[in-house]
């Protein structure tokens, strides 16, 4: 099994760091992963985006350009990297920035709108987590509990333990929300 | 050995060098090796070790020189235009025997470029950037975890034969996050004692370190003290992977995150019914000559894969000596090619 | 009904010597107003059509885009260099270096003095932001005492990394350079203070008196980690104390 996901979106929605969990947690769980940002002065308040292959094998190709999924979190994004998703994968999109629907036809889409339920775990910077516990259900690539311990651990060492209680509450309502 | 850590490949670099007992690091920030950088800034005074913030590469790559003759361990790291700086430090640490590691995070060139990866430092690194006939080792690591181990073999082989060793990997490789596990650290106090050091002439004669003499007929010898040591590493450490080319028809020859990419080219390729075998110097100077030599009198095509116009392709080329074709492909001012690209190369030689 | 214009008076337009192109700099940061300062004096001085700008390294690397004029891109620290070749290989140019304290005053140290000894008949505008910006916040010279970065994350240690460097001071010690004035941005005042100098820096060149060097005490809202109204006040109130305001030489007169 060789899972790779492209999570994209404006700088500030928190796409990068929402890679670098689910790339722990896929440590965490045992697999073998790559996390590779775009990095640069596009990030200066342009788009973000950050690629993790998740495999049960050495990873070869850290640069993917046929993901089998796609976390998008606005529509340049969706614009950009739907044309490129393998066959029978996974796209979710943020359906609180994203209006249009999906041109392609082969994948299985998850519309989540992110907003209000990161709204409800207390923050809207949470959507992050909402988007990341939407696309753990839609693919079952690591189960929830490996990731929000690595998100309590990467939040702690990073000295921002205090929101961990609301990025996990996040995660769980993206989970249940597909 | 330590934990298993998620880390990224600027930060394995540093790490891996503080561990090998890297006592002085000086530099002058760049992207995309920020990273490098920060990770000496916060470990190196923490550890009583010595991090400098130089003025300029020029700066920089002089601190590592007089560190050097004072028998520690040190290091400087930079980026592609960083490094054209440094060209004159690298000549003058090699013309005087001087162990010294140099990291080469590359971006897209020429001049300013970009900060985006690429690889065409390849010349001015295995050629001689600078002046005179001096050679350094160059090694390319592919993967987070092999840019530890490498920059861990930098040091003992700088030692070994006290010459400039440089880590020449790019962009992506410095950015990237891969679970990497270390080795304990090594004190530097446990090391070998360097007896050529600047220590203070105490009890001895004056140690004197230099890379000039006037009189042409003592130069002349000093460069054959030189050239004699490089046969030695040519003879000692070339050092390469061959992935899949038992059967192989065609291989790819590549170096660094090119290689690493064209595995899964390979799988793929493979799947297809493709017979397709990787050839991968993991040290660029002394390149492997002879076994892709070997190789190639077994194989029909060697294509050469480069984020560059065609640098190692010319050793692959002096390797192959008309044994097998060698075509290129490649590409160029931080463009990152894809396992798709590289397959439809590929699939030209194909019958 | 068009509006009768015939009356009105102009107190604010894009300057005539800017482009359409839009700024690349974050909210709040100097650099943007300093850009339309030098297009103002540009414009008053009738000189677009014979000024060559040098784009730094640096968060100004894009400074080529936004003058209607000719321009070149140097390598990190050596714009005064730059300047010096184009001045001297055609000295009807009107040449102005722009650059950032990691770039005038750390790299291009060397290149930066020699410019001035020799009294240069160029304008060098330095934009002293006490940080790197472009690369993401690591400490520049003249980061302040006590200052996080990325590479001073304790904050800067005089004993560990040295004090912040006065490199207009430096300069004004130079027997050859007719203008050395140090200015700021953090209120109209300074802004007017700021255009004058500029202003007065161009025209000595233009009248071939030689060198002139305005340094700008800038903000970087994103590395210092303030709002750009934190950022305006922490140059009023603590920049200014390491970086005093005001002329240093000014022999043009
Ligand atoms: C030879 C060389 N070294 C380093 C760099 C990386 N670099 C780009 S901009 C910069 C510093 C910019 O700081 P500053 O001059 O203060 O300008 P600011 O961005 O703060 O306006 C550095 C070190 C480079 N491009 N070339
Ligand atoms: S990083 Fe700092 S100096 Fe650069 S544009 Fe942004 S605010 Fe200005
Ligand atoms: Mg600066």
């Amino acid at each position: 099994m060789e899972r790779s996901v492209i999570i994209a979106g404006f700088g500030g929605q928190g796409v990068i760091l929402a890679g670098k969990i689910l790339a722990q947690a896929g440590m965490d769980h045992g697999l073998e992963v790559t996390w590779l940002p775009s990095y640069g002065p596009e990030m200066r308040g342009g788009t973000a985006n950050c690629t993790v292959v998740l495999s049960e094998e050495p990873v070869g190709s850290p640069i993917v350009d046929e993901p089998t999924d796609l976390v998008a979190m606005n529509l340049p994004s969706l614009d950009k990297f739907e044309p490129m998703v393998a066959r029978d994968g996974t796209i979710v999109m943020n359906r609180s920035l994203i209006e249009r629907d999906l041109e392609r036809t082969d994948v299985r889409p998850y519309l989540v709108d992110v907003h209000p339920l990161a709204e409800e775990a207390g923050s809207s910077r949470a959507i992050n987590m909402v988007a990341l516990g939407a696309y753990l259900k839609a693919t079952g690539v690591v189960p929830l509990e490996v990731v929000k311990g690595a998100m309590a651990r990467m939040l702690e060492e990073g000295g921002k333990g205090k929101f961990v209680p609301m990025n996990e509450k996040a995660l769980e309502l993206g989970y249940e929300a597909v | 050995m330590g934990e298993r850590k998620l880390m990224r490949g600027n930060e394995v670099i540093a790490e891996a060098a503080i561990r090998a007992g890297c006592e002085c690091y000086f530099a002058y920030p760049i992207t995309p090796q920020a990273e490098l950088l920060e990770h000496m800034a916060r470990n190196m005074p923490r550890l009583g070790r010595t991090f400098v913030q130089a003025e300029s590469e020029i700066g920089a790559i002089n601190m590592l020189y007089g560190a050097a003759a004072a028998g520690v361990r040190a290091m400087t790291s930079s980026s592609s235009p960083g490094i054209s700086l440094k060209q004159e430090g690298i000549s003058y640490i090699a013309g005087s025997n001087l162990p010294a590691v140099i990291v080469n995070i590359m971006r897209g060139g020429p001049g300013l470029g970009d900060i985006a990866p690429a690889q065409g430092d390849y010349f001015q690194a295995t050629k001689g950037g600078g002046h005179g006939d001096y050679r350094m080792i160059v090694l390319g690591p592919s993967t987070v975890p092999e840019a530890g181990e490498l920059t861990i073999l930098a040091f003992d082989l700088a030692d070994k034969y006290r010459v400039p060793v440089m880590i020449l990997a790019d962009g992506m490789l410095g950015q990237m996050m891969e679970p990497v596990e270390l080795p304990d650290p090594v004190d530097p106090a446990t090391l070998p004692k360097k007896d050529w050091a600047l220590t203070g002439a105490k009890g001895r004669d004056p140690n004197i370190i230099l890379s000039f003499d006037l009189d042409p007929e003592v130069l002349k010898q000093m460069n054959l003290v030189l050239q004699e040591k490089y046969r030695k590493i040519e003879d000692n450490e070339a050092r390469y992977e061959e992935y899949q080319t038992d059967d192989a028809d065609i291989v790819i020859a590549a170096y660094g995150t090119v290689a690493r990419i064209a595995k899964t080219v390979v799988r793929r390729a493979r799947a297809e019914g493709i017979k397709l075998g990787l050839f991968r110097p993991i040290t660029l100077w002394p390149f492997p000559y002879e076994p892709l030599r070997e190789l190639a009198s077994r194989v029909k095509t060697v294509l050469t894969v480069e984020m560059s116009a065609g640098q190692m392709w010319e050793d692959v080329r002096l390797a192959v000596a008309e044994r097998a074709e060698t075509p290129f492909y490649g590409e160029m001012g931080g463009v990152v090619t894809t396992p798709k690209k590289i397959l439809s190369e590929v699939r030209k030689y194909a019958r | 009904m068009p509006v009768n214009t015939e009356n009105m008076v102009k107190v604010f337009g894009r300057p005539e010597s800017l482009t359409d192109a839009r700024f690349t700099y974050c909210p709040g940061c100097h650099h943007g107003i300093l850009t339309r300062i030098i297009a103002k004096a540009i414009d008053e001085l009738g000189i677009a059509e014979r000024t060559v700008t040098i784009a730094p390294v640096g968060c100004s690397v894009f400074a080529y885009l936004w003058y209607k004029c000719d321009a070149v891109q140097a390598s990190h620290g050596r714009a005064s260099a730059v300047a010096t070749g184009l001045k001297r290989a055609n000295k009807d140019l009107i040449v102005i270096s722009y650059q950032g304290d990691g770039d005038f005053a750390s790299i291009g140290t060397a290149e930066s003095i020699h410019a001035a000894n020799r009294g240069e008949n160029i304008t060098v505008i330095f934009v002293n932001n006490q940080i790197y910006g472009m690369t993401g916040g690591e400490m520049a010279p003249t980061t302040l005492v006590g200052q996080r970065t990325t590479t001073t994350p304790d904050g800067r240690d005089p004993a560990y990394f040295g004090y912040p460097i006065r490199f207009s001071e430096l300069i004004a010690t130079l027997d050859a350079p007719v203008y050395v004035t140090r200015q700021a941005l953090y209120d109209t005042r300074r802004i007017m203070d700021a255009e004058k100098a500029i202003k007065k820096a161009i025209s000595y060149q233009v009248e071939g008196k030689g060198y002139s060097l305005v340094e700008v005490l800038s903000t970087c809202p994103t590395n210092w980690h303030m709002s750009p109204l934190e950022a305006n006040r922490h140059v009023a109130e603590v920049v200014t104390e390491a970086f005093p305001l005001g002329d240093l030489v000014d022999r043009g007169g």
